[in-house]
């Protein structure tokens, strides 16, 4: 037996810079990983990239033009966050919004998460290597898009609702556009479940890979369909409804073993069940009027007065100028929200001024990646971007 | 046991800790004193308020309270639904209070943010160091007494000259 080389092996630990820069990040995250060979035995992220004074820019904006930065926190579906947001400020002004807006609200946020799942199983898929799943899914949420900028008039900074309602009601046959897309949805959920589940290159990147306790899932804060994947069965939709969410039936979808794969299959269960909520909140919708004021000066009145009679315009003038109007109560209120990626909550504290005096976001984003150390832990260098993947980070809602 | 009569019991027990219990929108809203926040979210974990969803601080300049600084964790309990807020209070001689990173681990990162964003140290924190700033940012930006536009302005950075500028004839 010949010797290649006379060299010892080297057997140094290496530390490699992952990011800020990486495809396969999806934003700015930076990873520092200890390697072994190809195992890591240590990794330690480090955030904070986008940090963009969010909450101190919202403590100079009142309560409607904050929600304009809400879009900004989590690109992929920002109307969730315009929705929570909003039953944030309701609850701390106490304000009671019309059941029809509460529908379009439930319709929204559905319709956003499944894009949000979509893009997450598209792109976790990608960093795999399995292009045509993320294709799929892509061309679908352009679609979803289409329906977003029909309602709002923009595909993602939608600014869609207002502290008291929305923007503006959804216009005629927009149901007809949305159930052809939902047909849509239904058909391209099962083309990716029957191109990934049994897959035999798929379930050995995913399965028994960054694998979460429920225990672990609780102390490290996790929700959202991570949690969900451990076994924890709860969903803020069903245990802590809002936003007429306890009239819509759908099933909360779990796993057992909180591997990627799980995390994989509870979110395509989340898509065919937000399918059912949009069809349901379309079928049932009631009618009526989208914005409620309820006279305290935060509604804008519609346009057409404001152009045409003195009166709108004076109304206008009370609302956005910044000694009248909006005179919130001296309190606080946190309301917790399931977005795709988990808990979102908005605490907002007031001093009774135009403006709030905090307003807090809990990013489902943050505490979701700050187990990531533990998970990647022991794993090869390769699982380091499925696990990022499923943990679906957000950049813009992780640092804001 | 739901989460009245744990309150009651927690002010029972904690006579000198719980400074005042009030409700606002129907979520009662529990103040205490600082130092003692480990204990009594300890009692409070045993009880069943097994989840922390969110730690957060506000500075009281103008907002007026008991101290110039509360931090305030939001507890929910996965059994009973019920969420309770529990906010503590801290003077701006001495910002500091225990850490819960030993009850929950979600508290390291969140714990963090608060000390970046204002300046408030949390005793036993295994890496209390800054996470959304660099580390060598001077303040505390979520402070009320910090400016919106900041204390810098660009042309106090050091300006890095890499040798390639054309010198003036």
């Amino acid at each position: 037996m010949t010797r290649v080389t006379e060299l010892p092996l080297e057997t140094d630990k290496m530390v490699l810079n992952f990011g800020p820069q990486h495809p396969s990040t999806h934003g700015t995250l930076r990873i520092i990983m200890e390697l072994d060979g190809e195992t890591v035995t240590k990794a330690t992220p480090e955030i904070g990239y986008l940090h963009s004074g969010f909450e101190k820019l919202g403590e100079d904006l009142d309560f409607n033009q904050y929600i304009t930065i809400t879009d900004r926190m989590n690109y992929l579906s920002p109307l969730c966050n315009n929705v929570a947001y909003a039953l944030a400020a309701e609850k701390l002004i106490g304000i009671e919004v019309s059941k029809r807006t509460e529908y379009i609200r439930v319709l929204m946020c559905e319709l956003s998460r499944i894009a949000d799942h979509l893009l997450n199983v598209g792109m976790l898929a990608v960093d795999l290597g399995a292009l045509t799943a993320f294709l799929y899914g892509f061309k679908l949420r352009e679609d979803i898009y289409d329906l977003f900028e029909i309602a709002t008039g923009t595909r993602l900074t939608t600014s869609y609702t207002l502290v008291g309602g929305l923007m503006r009601d959804i216009p005629d046959g927009y149901d007809k556009a949305v159930l052809k897309v939902l047909d849509e949805v239904d058909k391209v959920a099962n083309d990716i479940e029957t191109l990934l589940n049994k897959n035999r290159i798929w379930q050995d990147r995913t399965k028994k890979i960054g694998i979460i306790s429920k225990e672990d899932a609780i102390s490290y804060g996790i929700t959202g369909p991570m949690a969900r994947a451990t076994g924890i069965e709860w969903d803020i939709r069903v245990n802590e409804p809002y936003s007429s969410y306890e009239d819509f039936e759908f099933d909360v979808a779990i796993a057992l073993n909180g591997d990627v794969f799980d995390r994989y299959l509870v979110r395509m269960e989340e898509i065919r069940q937000s399918i059912k909520i949009c069809r349901q909140s379309l079928e049932k919708m009631p009618s009526g009027d989208v914005i409620v004021d309820p006279g305290l000066g935060y509604s804008l009145p519609p346009k057409d007065e404001v152009y045409n009679s003195i009166e709108g315009l004076i109304y206008h003038f009370e609302v956005t100028m910044p000694n009248r109007g909006m005179t919130p109560p001296v309190g606080e209120a946190y309301v917790p929200t399931e977005s795709p990626n988990g808990e979102l909550g908005f605490y907002i504290v007031s001093d009774g001024n135009r403006t709030p005096y905090r307003v807090r976001t809990r990013p489902p984003s943050l505490m979701n990646y700050s187990i990531f150390s533990k998970l990647i832990e022991g794993h090869m260098l390769s699982d380091a971007p499925a696990i990022i993947g499923s943990i679906n980070v957000i950049a813009g809602e992780l640092d804001r | 046991m739901t989460a009245a009569n744990i309150l009651s019991k927690i002010k029972e027990n904690f006579p000198e800790a719980v400074l005042d219990m009030t409700e606002f929108a129907g979520e009662q809203i529990l103040h205490v004193r600082g130092p003692d926040i480990l204990t009594l979210l300890t009692k409070l974990k045993a009880d069943g308020f097994n989840f922390l969803a969110d730690l957060t601080a506000i500075d009281n300049l103008t907002l007026g309270g008991y101290e110039r600084f509360a931090v305030s964790y939001h507890l929910l309990c996965h059994q009973t639904g019920e969420r309770l807020t529990v906010k503590a209070y801290i003077p701006e001689e001495k910002p500091s209070l225990p850490s819960v990173e030993s009850l929950w681990k979600t508290a390291d990162w969140q714990e963090r943010e608060v000390f970046d964003l204002y300046g408030i140290k949390f005793e036993g924190h295994p890496n209390l160091i800054r996470i959304m700033n660099p580390d060598d940012f001077e303040g505390y930006p979520l402070r009320k007494d910090y400016p919106r536009l900041g204390r810098k302005e660009r042309s106090d950075f050091p300006v890095v000259d890499r040798g390639i500028q054309k010198k003036k004839s």
